[in-house]
């Protein structure tokens, strides 16, 4: 590991990176490949964790290293890696816990789980809790932030087959997730009132923060995220039925790591966002209540796993209700009990686990006297609950009488609150002696050995008690001798929250007989009595109680908010949604003609711009263009072919107007792409069934309903057209305020043609038409897709009615296409002998177009449809099968060519060292001819044609090959 | 010629949006055509009309928008064909799939 050494310290980004990395390397593990997994998880733990730890040096005394990678310059968007003492503080325990969880996880889970899976997502998961953590860019916390939401998910719901684990895995995540989305939204308007998202920045404009508007807004959205995360009421419910998660994911996701993600926003933005009553009053008050309810409730729960998580949940209240308290030395506190609660939380959850796995039962109805069968165990998980309880010596009771100290003392609050948070302090502490000794007594004392526990409980396998080891050890070395073991590391993770001079506190064990002594005393003997008034009375205070709580309890209300939520859906979708087409293109063009009305109503004038004369010959034209238009609209319903033809002559008298008015590049596709949509269309006729026949019953009052249909629509057609007509008046006789003559100027210089259209599509904006020629490609090969398992309407499967009267008299493949041997002599006569021609003058004609495509109008995209449209010439004359015999067209492949053709060329600008589809022309010398001109764009346009000219064959022939298939009929239909 | 143009266009989207209200699969087809032309003019007449102005770059004259069309909207607009046209091949197998499995012609998969 040379990159952890002290003269190369470990950056952030390659701890981010390790974990992210592993967690795919493991991935692809097999699945029974556990011992691998492990070693890979617990390798990259080791490795980040020394590699972190060596940096503490650098933030011992206050210093913040701050790594920035460009991302998006020119949005001024950067990756933001911060190092300061709370986000070392955070890195080492989610690093350390979660290097104990591997190992531990490695023993905890049977060999048919498939554990290198498990292993992935908490490799994943540890990435995503460090991307948070170290992130200094509060947009790039709150996406990772989600991500843990996302990982979290993946982690409870690990037994996928449990229902209690798919209902735990998505309220966690639809509660956490829920609060990411707000938290972003808080995090968006902090960055509207600061300028920027950076942490530092808006650490520095507290001031400016808190005085604005907005910041109520903010405080909550932000909240709203933390609380979510965190587990605070109302919003706690979802950690409880996290608990069906296995047993390592609790431990760490529920103890150590994510719960603390809420925990550790407030200390992020305390320096920013703190200070304020608004902040005590929603803070403080969420931490107290959070801190008493989950106190009482633990002690009624039977699970032992969720006493724990309503233990961390009340734990989690009395680190917010510091954070709330408004007191630098109440942060400390804060930071100190972050610490503790999640070594011997993290603990007791791994002892919870064994117990589960020896005996095979969390109950604690079920479960005692384990002590003198698993005596290591048992003393592990007493002296960690000893530390939960708050007992002197552990490392829980100096942070309690840290709390203790600062119910009494603390000055910023208002007096009403006074003497009311000592009290509700020292009922928090007896609450937390009870469920710790019901905990422990209940399950390791009383009646010798386990009554009937699945299993005959021992001591587990050695590996899986050492994590278990080193968190307890850590509790005691801590609770006995705190100023040397974490005197400097608490100072520097304290002072980023603080965001200014620490004040002044000790870690001493004994400060003499002082008041907060006299409540952690007090809180011991009512505790103690709190547990023996439980044991006579509890059974019927908990049915009482949960009868009472059951309406406000938060797992009932989101199960019925989530249920009137998807009635609400139901609802819309039926009465708001149509799934029919019509009325969806009613509403859009409804829609589009009142908000064109409304919003441009009194501003459509007429504009000074000089008119172009009028033409007798244009308005000829137009009028005849306008009889096709509305003569479609008249025949389409009926008389299809009709309808095609007047259509057409309305696009070819479009593509006039495009030469008319200087557009000689839009003619030419216009009239090429006319062309190809005809022979589209007639191809398709035939496929399409023939006049509907009469439905229903045509009584007056069907009549009446038809009558006011057309009606209604004639009325909003001839509104969308005046709209249309009125605004492309205006438009026309205005000049443009912002139009430039870049492109004009550049065209020679830059992209080297005088063609500047086809420049610009070649070359200024070839991205663009590198788009439009995937979508050409797609369309083409969903056309074929969709047309491979087609079945045709049954009306016509038979042959038309003209083919079926020339039957007898020819054996072409056009008039009977199945199984024809040849073209019948004498077919199409006149067409056929001009076909070959055709396509001859076609073949010239595209690469004409194509070679002056640069300087004059053409292009690669005109020439491929005018070779297609040969192509195709060939087929209408001689048939499907005729064409194919002798022709081998590939258009699959020519598609592919072109795509890869026009990429290659993109990416060729990349090698050299400019953006992508940067064109560059190339001056070859031959002999003979002189000088001549290779552009890259000329392969570019090369790859337009292939794509353009296999796109179009492949619709058409797609539909063509439909007449010589056998189709299957639908049964039934 | 401005006002012709701006009839035309009208003309062309008052058929377009009758026929694309229309409960026929045939009908929508030649009405999102007729739309696409009529869009495609309104595109194009954006940088204005002009019968005296150069396409292609002449050596002499000074490329500049009063000595030339404007190609912005050109290329746009030839764009938007090629969209068109890849949108009706479509749209026209779509309405042939959907008229095999439906068994009917309207456009909502089932008469109404």
């Amino acid at each position: 590991m040379t990159a952890s050494l002290p003269s190369s310290p470990m950056p952030l980004a390659a701890v981010v990176l390790l974990f992210a990395t592993a967690a795919l390397v493991v991935t692809l593990l097999p699945t029974r490949a556990r011992n691998g997994a492990a070693a890979i998880a617990g390798a990259s733990a080791l490795a980040a964790l020394i590699g972190l730890a060596l940096r503490f040096p650098e933030v011992r005394d206050g210093g913040v290293s701050i790594t920035r990678i460009a991302w998006v310059p020119s949005l001024d968007l950067e990756l933001v890696l911060r190092l300061d003492g709370l986000t070392w503080m955070f890195g080492v325990l989610v690093i350390g816990i979660g290097a104990l969880v591997v190992l531990y996880a490695r023993y905890y889970l049977s060999p048919a789980d498939p554990v290198p899976r498990f292993y992935a997502f908490l490799l994943g998961f540890i990435a995503a809790m460090l991307g948070t953590v170290f992130a200094g860019n509060l947009l790039q916390l709150a996406f990772f932030w989600e991500l843990t939401s996302l990982l979290s998910f993946l982690l409870i719901g690990y037994w996928t087959q449990r229902r209690d684990a798919q209902r735990g895995a998505r309220m966690a995540l639809t509660v956490t997730g829920v609060g990411g989305l707000c938290l972003l939204a808080g995090v968006i308007v902090v960055g509207q009132i600061v300028g920027s998202y950076d942490i530092d920045r808006v650490v520095a404009s507290a001031a400016q923060v808190k005085a604005h508007g907005l910041y109520p807004l903010a405080l909550c959205l932000i909240l709203l995220g933390a609380f979510t995360k965190s587990a605070q009421v109302p919003f706690h419910f979802w950690l409880p039925n996290a608990m069906a998660a296995p047993t390592p994911v609790s431990a760490y996701l529920h103890s150590a790591t994510m719960v603390k993600l809420g925990v550790f926003l407030l200390a992020r933005l305390w320096p920013a966002l703190s200070g304020t009553p608004l902040w005590f009053w929603l803070v403080g008050s969420a931490g107290l209540v959070t801190l008493l309810f989950a106190a009482w409730v633990a002690l009624f729960r039977n699970d032992l796993k969720a006493v724990l998580a309503y233990s961390t949940i009340s734990h989690l209240g009395l680190i917010v209700l510091l954070l709330g308290l408004n007191s630098p030395l109440a942060a400390v506190a804060a930071v100190f009990h972050v610490m503790n609660h999640a070594t011997f939380k993290a603990s007791l959850f791994m002892a919870v686990g064994i117990i589960d796995h020896e005996t095979g039962t969390r109950d604690l109805r079920r479960l005692s006297g384990l002590f003198r069968l698993m005596p290591f165990t048992g003393t592990l998980a007493l002296v960690a609950t000893a530390a939960m309880a708050g007992v002197p010596l552990l490392n829980g009771f100096l942070s309690k009488e840290m709390f203790f100290a600062e119910a009494i003392f603390v000055d910023a609050v208002p007096a009403a609150v006074k003497w009311g948070l000592p009290v509700a302090a020292t009922l928090a502490g007896m609450g937390s002696v009870a469920y710790s000794l019901r905990f422990a007594l209940g399950v390791f004392f009383g009646p010798a050995a386990a009554r009937d526990t699945p299993r005959v409980p021992e001591e587990p396998p050695r590996w899986m008690r050492v994590p278990v080891d080193v968190l307890v050890l850590a509790c005691l070395a801590v609770g006995v001798a705190p100023a040397p073991l974490i005197g400097p590391l608490l100072a520097a993770a304290a002072r980023p929250v603080v965001g200014g001079p620490l004040p002044a506190y000790s870690l001493k064990l004994w400060h003499g007989f002082t008041a907060p002594l006299l409540m952690s005393a007090l809180a011991m003997a009512g505790g103690t009595a709190l547990y023996l008034a439980h044991r006579r009375f509890g059974a019927r205070l908990g049915a009482a109680g949960r009868r009472r709580m059951s309406r406000f309890d938060g797992d009932v209300l989101y199960t019925s908010a989530i249920a009137r939520l998807s009635a609400c859906s139901r609802i819309i979708r039926r009465d708001w949604l149509s799934a029919g087409l019509q009325r969806q293109i009613l509403a859009v063009v409804v829609v589009a003609v009142v908000v064109g009305v409304l919003t441009l109503r009194g501003r459509v004038g007429v504009g000074d711009r000089p008119l172009v004369p009028l033409s007798p010959i244009f308005i000829g034209l137009w009028a005849a263009g306008m009889v096709g238009a509305v003569g479609a609209a008249w025949q389409a319903k009926y008389h299809r072919l009709s309808a095609l033809m007047l259509a057409g002559v309305t696009g070819a008298i479009t593509s006039v107007t495009f030469i008319w008015f200087s557009a000689p590049d839009l003619a030419l596709t216009q009239l090429t792409v006319e062309v190809m949509t005809t022979l589209l269309i007639l191809v398709a006729l035939r496929w399409l069934p023939a006049r509907e026949p009469a439905r229903g019953v045509y009584n007056r009052r069907t009549r009446q309903t038809a009558f006011r249909r057309r009606t209604r629509d004639v009325v909003i057609a001839v509104a969308a057209g005046a709209g249309m007509a009125i605004l492309a008046y205006a438009v026309m006789t205005r000049h443009l305020p912002e139009r430039t003559s870049f492109f004009l100027e550049q065209a020679l210089p830059g992209g080297g043609g005088r063609n500047v259209v086809n420049v610009m599509l070649v070359d200024f904006r070839g991205f663009d038409t590198f788009g439009e020629g995937v979508v050409l490609s797609l369309v083409a090969l969903t056309v074929y897709a969709l047309l491979r398992r087609f079945r045709p309407a049954p009306e016509v499967l038979a042959l038309p009615p003209q083919q079926q009267a020339v039957r007898d008299r020819s054996g072409t493949d056009l008039v009977s296409p199945r199984g024809a041997p040849d073209v019948a002599p004498g077919y199409l006569l006149v067409m056929r002998t001009l076909a070959p021609v055709i396509l001859a003058v076609s073949g010239i004609v595209a690469t004409f177009l194509f070679v002056r495509g640069h300087n004059a109008p053409g292009g690669g995209f005109v020439a491929g449809l005018v070779m297609a449209i040969g192509l195709l010439l060939q087929y209408i004359a001689f048939g499907t099968e005729w064409v194919e015999d002798r022709v081998r067209l590939a258009p699959r492949v020519l598609i592919g060519v072109g795509l890869m053709l026009v990429l290659a060329t993109g990416a060729g600008s990349l090698v050299v060292g400019y953006p992508l589809l940067t064109s560059h022309t190339f001056h070859v010398d031959v002999p003979l001819v002189g000088e001549v001109h290779l552009g890259s764009a000329m392969a570019f346009d090369v790859g337009v044609f292939c794509e353009v000219l296999g796109s179009t064959l492949l619709i058409i022939t797609s539909l063509a090959h439909q007449s010589i298939r056998a189709h299957r009929i639908k049964g039934g239909g | 010629m401005e006002v012709v143009l701006a009839l035309a266009i009208g003309v062309l989207t008052s058929a377009g949006v009758w026929l694309v209200l229309r409960p026929r699969t045939f009908q929508l087809v030649i009405g999102l055509s007729l739309l696409s032309y009529a869009v495609n003019l309104f595109v194009f007449s954006i940088g204005g009309l002009a019968i005296d102005k150069e396409p292609i770059v002449v050596d002499g004259v000074v490329p500049n928008l009063t000595n030339y069309t404007d190609p912005v909207p050109q290329a746009l607009v030839l764009t938007a064909i090629v969209i068109g046209f890849a949108m009706t091949a479509l749209l026209l197998v779509v309405t042939l799939a959907s008229r095999g499995v439906t068994g009917t012609d309207h456009v909502d998969g089932s008469e109404s």
